[in-house]
């Protein structure tokens, strides 16, 4: 099964691996949001939207909505 | 010789850009806006070694060239029109030392404009908590720039980096990608068609909705022609140049940096921890807005009523000192009594701006906006609302510019639609002074009642606005694609300079955007309350005297009865018995029924007001806040100001659309008079009823 950004758990890392949705808007990719880039997720609000993200070093927020379009792969 | 230089600040959100500004310029800046639109600009001029000037500009944050926002639309614009006057001989890109990769990018976009460009790593200072090192001559070479290693914290690098500004023309002017290897067919026959153009420059044209000058319009025209992509092309090949430029830049840090995580020390992620915490992140929340106001009452209390007495002083001190006559009597009653109800709400707005610039220079802002997110968006609102809706607690005009980076349509118009009911600065004098008349002082659980009711009252305006998102989300029917991203950066102590220039910005344009006003309107109700049309204005005297004459009156009150008779038939007089009909329902007489038309024009013109009809009206030394206290409500007997109209007046302000100023930067943003008059009326109209409603049951 295809995982995404959504299926993270708090404190679980992953690689990205896939941006190509046209939900994913050019901002976060230029953020560093990239494939190949490590992921890790930091914090979660209340009903586990927005996602606190450490993408390649830089912090930033995204709702769960783009988060599903952001395909990973999990580190085991 | 002396020549002046023309240096552009850039740089992503977060990176210190503006703290080099201060450190370059110092108090040598001014702040304005751009042609046109309502985006700030701030420019300054430094001295260089040599006698060479240079005039600064501190262009708006942005992550890239792709702008997406007004704002980011400046940057692009600016560096696209060779001709504008402010064109820059030399780009500085300020970045953060533990955000370098992404911070290049822009830098990348920049170099490709082939303008010369520094590179400024800043926050140097953290490098060592970070276990990072940096081969700088390394750097140089392959990014092809002169880098400048800044601590503006430490005032470390600013000497570097005025040296290398003075010798711009050393730095290179190559580019960092070629585009044709993004695309090779299509940028080739792009570059077929315009030979002379930097191709660079025509993909953004291509891919960015902007402005240009005049003189090269036409053939930018020609060149938006050439769209033979579709959208979808056109992104996937904005995607493919990001990704060619972190290549680039992946293999220039792959030597050039060198970050040993063993060194690392994260005070962020133990911060975040608590801060960002499900729970205790929005009990904190609450602690420190309850922090903010009760310390903007406690703090404030003394300078205040310094200045009250003080201009008190003066306004007798003129009365007695300078000849008699209508200019000393302008000066009097009219001028002196008019500063002072815009003067002494310095100490407070300047407390307010304070707490509001050290939330968000310490980052703290962020991480409300990342725990408000779930919970706005119920209401039709976006995380980034939380800014514009603190912020307007300053005012609600830059607050409405705020919403830019709202990036749904929806969300951002909800917002500005909103915004107006948190409670302004403008406000606050209104709300003080009436709360310092009609709430007890005492204390509960440490916390003043009068402070207690000011924090309800901002609490009311929050609930408003929030419920009324609620309601135009559930009619607005506008579909607009949302996505939200936000950087969370790092904790970051607050620079003194930076908040002290903020503060000191934001209380002076206060005092003097609405000083203006407050006199002009003080000096225009004068005159209209010291002359009066017909016999019963100009014979006050022998209509009164004949009147009380076989009563005992001493001369005083003989005197205090003549002046408050003439107030009544002078020309306020007449025009405020007119419209009391519509308000006396609320509790309020005459004089407030002025003080709340002229209101419309700013709404602290309100105690300006009411201070200057009270002396003319009468004779004693008094501050503004006795003479209100002393006011006899006509018909119901007993203080004018007590609890039911003062709750109703609070009210009133707390719900109103009074302000013209910000009307007109609605209309600007939303590009259209339907909203702003929309809000007028319904902001107003709901003002009224909850007003009257307020009065009737309390009375």
């Amino acid at each position: 099964m295809q995982h995404t950004i959504a299926d993270l758990k708090r404190g679980e890392r992953a690689i990205i691996l896939d941006v190509s949705s046209i939900h994913i808007p050019l901002k976060l990719l230029e953020m560093g949001c990239l494939p190949g880039n490590s992921v890790e997720l930091v914090q979660l609000a209340p009903f586990k939207d927005p996602m606190y993200l450490n993408i390649n070093g830089t912090h930033l927020a995204i709702r769960k909505e783009t988060a599903m379009h952001i395909l990973i792969e999990k580190e085991t | 010789m002396s020549k002046q230089i023309n240096v552009a600040l850039i740089g992503n959100p977060n990176t210190g850009k503006t703290s080099v500004f201060n450190a370059l310029t110092g108090l040598n800046q001014k702040v304005g806006n751009y042609p046109g639109i309502t985006v700030e600009k701030k420019e300054g001029v430094c001295k260089l070694p040599r006698g060479v000037k240079a005039h600064i500009i501190d262009l708006p944050g942005t992550y890239s060239l792709n702008a997406s926002s007004l704002d980011e639309n400046v940057v692009i614009e600016l560096l696209l029109n060779k001709n504008d006057k402010d064109f820059p001989d030399v780009a500085v890109v300020v970045s953060d030392v533990e955000n370098l990769k992404r911070n290049l990018l822009l830098f990348t976009q920049i170099k490709d404009l082939e303008i010369p460009t520094i590179l400024v790593i800043n926050m140097a200072d953290r490098m060592r908590y970070k276990g990072i090192s940096l081969d700088i001559p390394y750097l140089e070479a392959q990014l092809q720039t002169k880098i400048a290693l800044m601590s503006t914290r430490k005032k470390e690098g600013i000497e570097t980096l005025k040296n290398l500004l003075s010798n711009y023309k050393d730095i290179p002017v190559s580019a960092c990608i070629n585009p044709s290897d993004i695309d090779k067919d299509y940028f080739e026959s792009l570059q077929k068609a315009f030979p002379n153009q930097l191709l660079y420059k025509l993909w953004l044209v291509i891919t960015q909705d902007v402005n240009f000058g005049k003189t090269d319009r036409n053939e930018i025209e020609a060149v938006a022609n050439f769209k033979t992509k579709s959208k979808a092309d056109l992104k996937r090949l904005q995607q493919r140049e990001t990704v060619k430029r972190y290549q680039f830049i992946n293999n220039v840090l792959k030597k050039g940096q060198t970050i040993d995580i063993a060194q690392a020390k994260d005070l962020r992620s133990k911060l975040d921890r608590v801060l960002t915490h499900k729970f205790w992140g929005y009990i904190i929340f609450f602690i420190i807005l309850l922090t903010i106001f009760q310390a903007i009452y406690d703090w404030s209390s003394v300078p205040m009523d310094f200045i009250d007495s003080t201009f008190a002083f003066f306004s007798e001190w003129t009365k007695n000192h300078l000849p008699e006559g209508a200019f000393t009597n302008l000066l009097a009653e009219g001028i002196i009594p008019g500063l002072g109800g815009i003067v002494i709400f310095i100490p407070q707005i300047a407390f307010l701006f304070l707490f509001i610039s050290v939330l968000e220079e310490s980052g703290y802002m962020s991480r409300v906006v990342f725990l408000m997110d779930r919970v706005m968006r119920r209401f039709g609102l976006s995380g980034k609302s939380v800014v514009p809706l603190i912020s307007g607690t300053a005012c609600a005009i830059p607050a409405i510019m705020a919403t830019r980076n709202i990036e749904s349509w929806k969300e951002r118009l909800i917002t500005i639609l909103v915004t107006p009911f948190t409670t302004c600065s403008a406000r606050l004098p209104v709300y003080l002074i009436i709360i310092s008349l009609i709430i007890p002082e005492g204390r509960f659980l440490g916390l003043g009642y009068q402070a207690l009711t000011l924090m309800f009252l901002y609490l009311i305006g929050f609930a408003t606005a929030v419920i009324s998102a609620y309601i135009l989300n559930k009619i607005l029917k506008i579909k607009s694609k949302t996505f939200f991203v936000v950087e969370m950066p790092n904790y970051k102590l607050p620079l003194f300079k930076n908040v002290a220039l903020t503060v000191v910005e934001k209380t002076k344009s206060f005092v003097f955007g609405a000083g203006k006003i407050i006199l002009a309107i003080s000096i225009v109700l004068w005159f209209l309350a010291s002359y009066g049309p017909g016999e019963k204005f100009n014979n006050a005297e022998e209509i009164v005297k004949t009147e009380y004459a076989s009563q005992q009156f001493t001369e005083e009150e003989i005197n205090q009865h003549i002046a408050s008779y003439k107030l009544e038939h002078s020309y306020i007089g007449i025009t405020g018995q007119a419209i009391e009909p519509i308000i006396r329902p609320l509790g309020y007489d005459w004089k407030i029924g002025i003080a709340i038309v002229s209101s419309f024009a700013a709404r602290e013109v309100f105690v300006g007001t009411l201070a200057t009809i009270y002396s003319v009206g009468s004779d004693d030394e008094a501050t503004i806040k006795n003479r209100m206290a002393a006011e006899v409500n006509p018909i119901l007997g007993g203080p004018l100001f007590n609890f039911a109209s003062g709750i109703s007046l609070l009210l009133f302000y707390a719900f109103a659309m009074q302000c013209m100023s910000t009307l007109a930067v609605v209309k600007r943003e939303t590009n259209s008079w339907k909203w702003p008059i929309l809000q007028l009326f319904i902001m107003s109209g709901f003002a009224y009823i909850v007003a009257l409603i307020a009065f009737q049951v309390l009375k």
